[in-house]
């Protein structure tokens, strides 16, 4: 101890005498440090701009037009199961009704997307209105609960949404009027951190898109 | 001293520690990591001398997270660095054992807190020979009520200060990732009624569109190189790998599964995809060659749901969250597989450059926190940010 006491008094001593209290030793090199540089924020107006056609959307207070997909024509969809065959400018401007199937609305097991035999009554209503209505189409949200991580959530909720359109796509519903999109575990239903929240919670929503009028 | 320091590189390569897979229920779906991490290596003691308020607070802060142990009064130090912060930051760093002078710098320009940044930085590059990620900043997102529903993304220091939000869009965003040697985000947004994933040049101000496709388009991760991204998108019929230009030109399809993938992460090296996906109707994490090719089981045993890897820098090893009962585990595993181990509670790892810090978040008190954990010593720090709830996060590179 004393001597670690004795070691610190000298090594104090010895910078001290090198650096000086208070002034720089002259050999000191310095080191200019850069300022910070300015980052700039877009505004809630602010458009988005297309990378392949150098289209820019106008932006205007409080609302952004959808940008277009700048590639939406470089690549064909193709995979087991069916690719969507609809872009979403073909919803674009469709008005979104979300009590119109709200008593249809799915549920799943953890962690899985199988589309239950219990639930087969409420797609297959959901594919008969759309069949009689084929100026409409249809909005697929597909939601998780709580547990695992976010972007597992988002994953496995589009996973939900894409196994009631291949439900529907087989009832025989045209595959280009039916999207999906995932809201992962970003909008439960019930706020709860127990199995009856849980399974509440682990949903496909559809909703109805009234055409333009 | 020094030599056990210098072994930090072969962290992985001691496997002293072993994974037990321990069964809790009856199928093996269920099997969990049950190997803590300890730490191999003991921190560095070293003392300050002639500092004050931010400039030392700063000092302290960067030097523990880097994996040096602040001591003063009777425990002997194996560094000193006696400086000043009188107008400028400057400091000389001593061996405190062998008397050697390592430097002795000075800093003008910027603020107390950069230069201080810059000292700390200068500190962990003499005494371990890797560069410092103190004068590093990060992109993560923020929600103000809850961990769900809209947020923003934000763009700070690595220790918080400076938070910015980059936009106001008040919807759903996700995913932040620094695309490396560019001054540019790309991220997960819901603005357009649409999971899309746009590109943020953090310089102009100007986003544009990477993938806005029927279905969602999700979870993008620029590549090492900064030329490309790879992404979950669903256009296919189900979530899969895609990897694409970084302006979303050139896409190409990786996986064709009928399962869920998630969470893509880029190879050092730029060759590999490692996600989240089910095998056998186990969650794993696989890889896949850029070039296509056969999906790759990374290991046998992750534990109960591995997600969000992250590979680190150096290639050796792939963080990532495991799930145990409502809670996440941060998570290591060799690259080339082998046994996994518990680093500490939290979720959505990421490296830093020099591939022993990891940030990540964690749930202190019912909020969402960002946190530093340095592997080798374990020393770990909370991220002093009270803007809300902050995830997701991505170091600039």
């Amino acid at each position: 101890m004393k001597r670690a006491t004795f070691l610190s008094y000298l090594v104090a001593g010895t910078v001290l005498t090198l650096v000086g209290a208070g002034c720089k030793h002259p050999q000191t090199p310095v080191t200019p440090i850069p300022a910070a540089k300015t980052i700039r924020v877009p505004g809630p107006s602010n458009p988005v701009v297309n990378n392949a056609g150098g289209n820019v959307n106008p932006g205007t207070a409080g609302t952004v037009a959808p940008p277009e997909n700048p590639n939406a024509n470089q690549v064909k969809n193709v995979a087991a199961g069916g690719g969507q065959e609809g872009s979403l400018a073909d919803i674009e401007g469709m008005t979104p009704d979300t009590n119109h199937f709200a008593g249809q609305t799915v549920h799943f097991d953890f962690d899985s997307f199988v589309v239950k035999t219990s639930e087969h009554a409420n797609v297959e209503a959901v594919g008969d209105e759309l069949k009689a209505k084929p100026e409409d189409k249809l909005m697929i949200d597909g939601h998780c609960d709580e547990r695992g991580t976010e972007e597992y959530n988002r994953a496995l909720g589009e996973r939900r949404a894409l196994a009631l359109r291949e439900y529907l796509v087989r009832y025989g519903v045209a595959p280009d009027r039916v999207f999906t999109r995932s809201f992962g575990k970003d909008m439960p239903v019930d706020p709860g951190h127990n199995e009856d929240a849980w399974a509440k919670n682990r949903r496909g929503e559809f909703i109805l898109l009234l055409p333009k009028q | 001293m020094k030599p056990a320091f210098f072994m930090i590189r072969s962290l992985l390569a001691t496997t002293v520690l072993v994974c037990l897979a321990a069964a809790l229920g009856a199928d093996d779906e269920h099997l969990t990591i049950t190997a803590e991490a300890t730490a191999t290596q003991p921190p560095i003691p070293i003392t300050l001398v002639g500092y004050t308020g931010e400039a030392e607070s700063v000092l302290r802060f960067d030097l523990y997270v880097a994996g040096f142990k602040l001591v003063g009064g009777n425990e002997s130090p194996q560094y000193e660095l006696k400086g000043a912060n009188n107008g400028q930051v400057e400091g000389r760093l001593t061996d405190a054992i062998n008397k050697t002078v390592k430097f002795a710098k000075a800093f003008s320009g910027g603020t107390t807190r950069s230069q201080a940044h810059a000292l700390a930085d200068a500190v962990v590059q003499a005494v371990t020979g890797v560069a410092g990620i103190a004068g590093g900043k990060i992109a993560f997102k923020v929600q103000r009520n809850g961990t769900t529903g809209p947020g923003e993304v934000y763009v700070a220091d690595y220790d918080g200060h400076n938070a910015t939000a980059v936009t106001h869009d008040n919807a759903i965003v996700a995913d932040p990732c620094w695309i490396p040697g560019r001054r540019a985000l790309i991220y997960n947004t819901y603005k357009f009624g649409n999971p899309d994933i746009i590109m943020h040049d953090l310089s102009t101000g100007a986003r544009s569109v990477v993938a806005r496709y029927a279905g969602s388009n999700i979870s993008p991760a620029a590549s090492p190189d900064g030329r490309h991204v790879a992404m979950i998108l669903s256009k296919g019929g189900s979530p899969d790998v895609y990897v694409a230009n970084i302006d979303g030109s050139g896409l190409r399809q990786l996986t064709h599964t009928p399962e869920d993938e998630s969470s893509p992460c880029w190879s050092p090296d730029g060759r590999w995809i490692c996600f989240a996906t089910r095998m056998e109707h186990r969650r794993v994490l696989a890889k896949i060659s850029v070039d296509g090719g056969a999906v790759r089981r990374i290991t046998a045993n992750l534990g109960i749901n591995p997600t969000e890897p992250d590979w680190s820098p150096d290639g050796k090893q792939i963080a990532f969250t495991s799930q145990a009962g409502k809670y996440f585990r941060i998570c290591v595993v060799p690259a080339q597989g082998g046994d996994a181990r518990i680093l500490a509670d939290g979720q959505d790892p990421a490296w830093a450059a020099n591939s022993r810090t990891l940030i990540f978040n964690r749930m202190v008190g019912g909020r969402s926190v960002l946190s530093l954990l340095d592997v080798p010593t374990k020393q770990n720090k909370d991220v002093p940010l009270t803007i809300g709830n902050c995830s997701q996060p991505s170091w600039a590179k």
